[in-house]
C-alpha cells in the first residue's frame, strides 16, 4: 500500500475546557471511501473542521498525502485539492446558482469547466441556473454542493452528514453521486448517521466513539460487530 | 425656467457626490455587514490628504487626486479592515456601531492633530473652464463629477455581478467559512471592499471639497447625505442607493432656490439631508427578528440594594468632603461630570441593559435643558417636566424602532441630533442663534439651593437616587426582559412578548433620564445654548460610556468623570487637542467587543483585594454597621459569590454552544489586538488564568 493519502495521528481538539477529540487514529487509503460513523457528541463533525483546517487541533498531527498540514489555512487546503463539503446546507443562498458554480473555480479549475461538468451531471441545475441558491428544495441545494466535488477533481473529498434533513429517497441518488465520484478515483471520507446508506458506497469504515476511532474494517464486518455503537443499535 | 434648470444641475452634481459616497458605504456594508459610521469622517481626512498633497505641495491637482483615491485612501481602509473592523460583521450591531463611531472620532482629531484649524481653500477642478447647457452655465467640475458617478456606478456594478472576487464579496457575507472551504479568502475580499469604499468616500469628499470647504464637522456631516441615500436602497442594492443620492441632491438644491429666505422654513434647506433620513427609515419594511446569539457578553454584576445605597451614601459623604472649600470654578467642572454621569446612567439603561445605541443621547439633555429654561419653574416639578418631556420626544424617535432595530434606531438618533443641533436648537423660539437661555437654581421643597457647592452634591443625590432606581429595575422583572430581548427578540418573540412598544418605553425612559441630566445642568450653569448641545458630544459622550464600562453603573461615574477631564486636558495641552480624541477612539476600539470596560477590570481588582486583605480588615475592625463598610462586605460575601457564579456560567456556555457561528467569531477574531483584551476566556489556558486569579 503506498503513503494514505489521509493520515491522521493522534489528533487531540477541545472547546474550550471539554476535549472532544482525544487521540483519533485514522488511515485513508489512496482511492478509498471510507465511511465514518458514530453516535452524536462521538467527535465525527469536529474531526472534518479539524482536518479542513477549520479548527485549532490542540495537539496531534494531519497528513494530507505524507505532508504535514496541522495548522494550515482552510483556504489553502482547499486550493490545494481538499474539497470539503460541510454539514448543513453548504451553498451561498443569496447567490445565484450559476454564482455558486463561479466560487467553485477556486479550486483550481476553470469557471467554464466547472460550468460544464456541473450541467452535465445535473440538468436540474442548468434550468435554474439564474435562481438564487437558497430558493432551491434542499436536495437541489446538495445537488450544487455536490457539484464542487465533481467538478473540482478533488485529492480528497470530505462530506459531513450528507443526508441531513433530506428525504430518503433523494440521499440515495445523491449517494448515486457519491458512488459516481468514488468510480472516477476520487479518495473520500464520509461523515454518516444513516449507516446502511453510508456503507453500500464504502470500501472501509471506521466507528467513532467519545472522541476515538474504536474499531477500522471492512463495511460488513463493523456492520455486524458496531451496531450497538452505531446509534444504540437502531441501525 | 433657466433658474430651475440651474438648480438641476446643481443638484446633479451634489447629487452624484453623495452618490459616489453612499455606494462606497453600501458596498463595505453589503460585503462586510460593517455600516461604517466613520465613513464621511475618511472622507474628510482623506479631503485634507488631498489638500496637503496639492496645495501645500504643490501636485497638480489630477495626480493629487490619483495619488489619493488610488493609493492613500485605499491603503487606510485596507489598515482599517486589518487593525480595526476585522470580525465586526459577526459582533451585535452596538458594537461595529461603537467601534466606527470611535473611528469617526479619530478621525476628527486625527485631522485637527495633523492639520490645525487654519484657513484653506481647495480650487474646483478646471477651475476656468466651463460651457452652456440650455442657457445655463455648467463647470467642467460638475460634469466631471456627474461624469465620474456614472463611472463609478457602472464599475461598481460589473465588480459585484461579473467577476469572481465580486462574488466572492457578496458570498463572504453569507458564510466566510464556506467561502474559505471554497478556496477563497474572505479576509482579502473584505481589505478589498474597504480600500474601495475609502477610497469612494476620498473621491467624493474631494469632488465637494470645493463646495463645501475644509471643514472637520461639515465634511463629515455628509455621510448623514450618504447614510439616507444607502438607507434609500435598502443598504443593499447599489441602483437605488443611486437614485437615492440624485434625488437627494435635487431636493437640497430645490429647497435652497425655492423655500423663502426668512423664517424657520429657511434652515430646512440645511437640514434635508436628516429629515429624508428619518423619513427613509421610517419608511423601511419590517425586518426579521433576530436569533439570539450571545457572543461573550458576560452579564456585569448587580449589586443588592443594600450595597448600592451603601455605596451611594459613601459616594454623598466624599463628595461633600472633597467639595469642601473648592473654588467656584472647579465646582462647575464637578457638576458637568455629575450631569455626564448621568446621561451615561441613560446610556447604562439603553446600551448596556437593552442592547441599542444612541447617537445622539446628549440631544435628549438639551431637550429637557432647554424645557427646564422655558418652563422657567426651577423645582422638583419643573425638573420632572423636563424630564418627561424629553422622555416624550425620545419616545417619539424611537418610533421607528416599532419595526426596525439596531443599525436604524442609531441612525434615526443620529438624524434626530443633527436636526436639533442645525435647526430646532438655533430657532428662535428655542435657544436662538449663537444666543442663550437663562435658568434659575433648582429649589427643592420652598428651599433655593444658592451655593454652587450645595448644587453639585444635590446633582451627585440624583445620580444616586437614579443609579439605585436604575439597578432595581435591572433586579426586577423588567431587567429580566430587558436582558431577554437584547440577548434574543425572537426567543421572546416565541414567548408571546410584544417587545415593539416596550422598546419605545425604554427608549423613552432613557431619554427622560438624559433630559433630567440636561434640567440639572441648565440650573448649575444659569445660562446655555444650543453650543452645549452638539450632536458631536453625544459621540464622544458614548465612547466614554464604553471605555469605562456601558453595561454598570460604577462605568457611568468613570465615564462622567473622564468625559469632563477631556476639554480641560486639551484647553490645558492644546498642542495634543486632537490627539486626546484619537486616544479615546483606540481605547473604545480597544474595549468595545468587552462592554463591561474599564469597569470590570475594577471590579476585579475589588476582589482580588477582597480576596487577599478582606478577612484580616475584618477582624481587626469589629463592627462597623452602617458607615459604608457593610456595602462592601454585602458585596463579597453575598452578591460577590453570585457574581462569579454567574460570570462562570456564561463562560461555560460559551464553551458548550460550539456552534460554527460561534467557533468562528473565536477565530475570526483571533490575533486582532481587540481580542486580546476582551476579558473574555477564550481558550484552555484563558480560562485557567481566569480560574486561577479567582483563586
Amino acid at each position: 500500500m503506498s503513503v494514505p493519502i489521509l493520515e491522521v495521528v493522534d489528533l487531540h481538539a477541545a472547546y474550550g475546557r471539554i476535549e472532544v477529540l482525544r487521540g483519533v487514529d485514522l488511515a485513508v487509503p489512496r482511492g478509498a471511501v471510507m465511511a465514518l460513523l458514530g453516535p452524536n457528541g462521538a467527535g465525527k463533525s469536529t474531526l472534518v473542521k479539524v482536518i479542513s483546517g477549520q479548527k485549532k487541533a490542540t495537539s496531534g498531527d494531519v497528513h494530507l498525502g505524507g505532508v504535514h498540514v496541522r495548522g494550515a489555512q482552510t483556504e489553502e487546503l482547499a486550493r490545494l485539492g481538499l474539497c470539503t463539503v460541510p454539514e448543513g446546507r453548504s451553498v451561498f443562498p443569496n447567490l445565484t446558482v450559476q454564482e455558486n458554480l463561479t466560487l467553485m473555480s477556486y479550486a483550481g479549475v476553470s469557471a467554464e469547466a466547472v460550468l460544464e461538468t456541473a450541467f452535465a451531471y445535473f440538468p436540474r441545475l442548468l434550468e435554474r441556473r439564474s435562481q438564487l441558491a437558497g430558493t432551491m428544495s434542499g436536495g437541489e441545494q446538495q445537488m450544487l454542493a455536490m457539484s464542487r466535488a465533481l467538478a473540482s477533481d478533488p485529492a480528497l473529498l470530505l462530506l459531513d452528514e450528507l443526508s441531513m434533513g433530506l428525504a430518503p429517497l433523494i440521499v440515495e441518488e445523491l449517494y448515486d453521486t457519491v458512488g459516481r465520484i468514488a468510480a472516477s478515483g476520487v479518495t473520500i471520507l464520509c461523515i454518516e448517521q444513516f449507516a446502511r446508506t453510508a456503507l453500500k458506497v464504502a470500501d472501509y469504515a471506521a466507528v467513532m466513539s467519545h472522541g476515538r476511532v474504536v474499531a477500522t474494517g471492512e463495511p460488513g464486518e463493523i456492520l455486524e460487530t458496531m451496531s450497538d455503537v452505531i446509534l444504540g443499535g437502531a441501525a | 425656467m433657466s433658474t430651475f434648470i440651474a438648480f438641476t444641475i446643481f443638484g446633479l452634481f451634489s447629487g452624484a457626490a453623495y452618490a459616489i459616497v453612499a455606494s462606497g458605504l453600501t458596498l463595505t456594508y453589503t460585503t462586510t455587514r460593517v455600516f461604517n459610521i466613520a465613513h464621511g469622517a475618511l472622507g474628510m481626512v482623506m479631503s485634507f490628504v488631498f489638500w496637503d498633497v496639492s496645495v501645500r505641495q504643490g501636485l497638480p491637482p489630477l495626480p493629487a487626486l490619483l495619488l489619493v483615491v488610488g493609493v492613500i485612501a485605499p491603503a487606510t481602509g485596507w489598515f482599517i479592515q486589518r487593525f480595526v473592523a476585522r470580525g465586526l460583521g459577526d459582533a451585535p450591531v452596538s458594537v461595529s456601531l461603537v467601534v466606527t463611531v470611535a473611528l469617526l472620532v479619530a478621525c476628527i482629531g486625527t485631522a485637527q492633530q495633523i492639520w490645525p484649524p487654519a484657513a484653506r481653500t481647495v480650487k474646483p477642478f478646471f477651475p476656468n473652464s466651463s460651457f452652456t447647457i440650455a442657457g445655463t452655465n455648467v463647470t467642467a467640475h460638475q460634469a466631471l463629477t456627474i461624469v465620474l458617478s456614472g463611472v463609478v456606478a457602472a464599475g461598481l456594478y460589473g465588480l459585484l455581478t461579473r467577476t469572481r472576487v465580486g462574488t466572492a464579496m457578496r458570498a463572504s457575507v453569507d458564510n466566510p467559512e464556506l467561502l474559505r472551504l471554497f478556496g477563497g479568502r474572505p479576509d482579502t475580499v473584505a481589505a478589498l471592499s474597504w480600500a474601495i469604499g475609502t477610497s469612494l468616500a476620498a473621491l467624493g469628499g474631494i469632488l465637494l471639497v470645493s463646495q463645501v470647504g475644509l471643514d472637520y464637522y461639515a465634511l463629515t456631516l455628509l455621510v448623514i447625505s450618504a447614510f439616507a441615500a444607502a438607507v434609500f436602497g435598502r443598504l443593499k442594492s447599489l441602483p437605488l442607493t443611486f437614485a437615492g443620492g440624485m434625488a437627494l441632491g435635487l431636493a437640497e438644491a430645490y429647497a435652497k432656490g425655492y423655500l423663502p429666505t426668512d423664517g424657520l422654513l429657511s434652515k430646512v434647506g440645511n437640514v434635508i439631508a436628516p429629515l429624508f433620513l428619518f423619513a427613509v427609515v421610517i419608511g423601511m419594511p419590517q425586518t426579521q427578528l433576530r436569533i439570539g446569539q450571545v457572543k461573550g457578553i458576560v452579564t456585569a454584576p448587580v449589586p443588592s440594594l443594600r450595597a448600592s445605597a451603601g455605596w451611594g451614601a459613601a459616594l454623598v459623604l466624599g463628595m461633600a468632603v472633597y467639595t469642601a472649600g473648592m473654588g467656584e470654578a472647579d465646582l462647575l467642572l464637578l457638576g458637568t461630570a455629575a450631569t455626564y454621569a448621568i446621561v451615561m446612567l441613560s446610556l447604562v439603561l439603553l446600551t448596556g441593559y437593552g442592547g441599542h445605541v444612541s447617537l445622539g443621547q446628549f440631544t435628549f439633555a438639551g431637550v429637557g435643558a432647554l424645557t427646564y429654561a422655558k418652563l422657567d419653574e426651577p423645582n422638583l416639578v419643573g425638573l420632572l417636566v423636563s424630564a418627561l418631556v424629553a422622555g416624550a420626544v425620545g419616545a417619539l424617535v424611537a418610533l421607528p424602532v416599532i419595526r426596525l432595530t439596531g443599525l436604524y434606531l442609531a441612525l434615526a438618533t443620529l438624524a434626530f441630533a443633527v436636526l436639533m443641533d442645525k435647526l430646532v436648537f438655533q430657532a428662535d423660539f428655542a435657544f436662538g442663534f449663537g444666543g442663550a437661555l437663562t435658568a434659575e437654581r433648582l429649589s427643592i421643597l420652598g428651599t433655593r439651593i444658592e451655593s454652587t457647592q450645595g448644587y453639585v452634591l444635590v446633582m451627585v443625590v440624583f445620580f444616586v437616587l437614579t443609579a439605585i432606581a436604575l439597578l432595581t429595575l435591572r433586579r426586577g422583572v423588567l431587567g429580566r426582559l430587558l436582558i431577554a430581548l437584547r440577548d434574543s427578540p425572537a426567543a421572546c418573540g416565541t414567548l408571546g412578548l410584544d417587545a415593539r412598544w416596550f422598546r419605545v418605553g425604554l427608549f423613552g425612559l432613557s431619554a427622560a433620564i438624559a433630559g433630567l441630566a440636561g434640567g440639572l445642568f441648565a440650573g448649575l450653569r444659569g445660562t446655555i445654548g444650543a453650543a452645549d448641545f452638539q450632536f458631536f458630544s453625544s459621540l464622544t459622550l458614548l465612547l466614554f460610556a464604553v471605555v469605562f464600562g456601558v453595561t454598570s453603573v460604577t462605568g457611568a461615574l468613570l465615564g462622567g468623570y473622564g468625559l469632563m477631564q477631556l476639554p480641560v486636558q486639551q484647553s490645558e495641552n492644546p498642542g495634543v487637542a486632537g490627539l486626546l480624541f484619537v486616544v479615546i477612539s483606540v481605547a473604545a476600539i480597544l474595549l468595545a467587543r468587552n462592554p463591561n470596560g474599564i469597569a470590570s477590570y475594577v471590579f476585579r481588582l475589588g476582589r482580588l483585594l477582597e480576596e487577599r486583605y478582606g478577612t484580616q480588615v475584618r477582624a481587626r475592625v469589629p463592627d462597623l454597621a452602617g458607615l459604608g463598610l457593610p456595602g462592601r462586605r454585602d458585596r463579597s460575601a453575598a452578591t460577590s459569590a453570585q457574581d462569579e457564579d454567574v460570570w462562570d456560567e456564561d463562560a461555560d456556555n460559551l464553551a458548550l454552544i460550539g456552534d460554527p457561528g460561534h467557533t468562528r467569531s473565536l477565530e475570526g477574531t483571533d490575533g486582532s489586538p481587540a481580542s486580546r483584551v476582551d476579558g473574555r476566556p477564550e481558550g484552555p489556558e484563558g480560562r485557567g488564568a481566569h480560574v486561577a486569579a479567582r483563586g
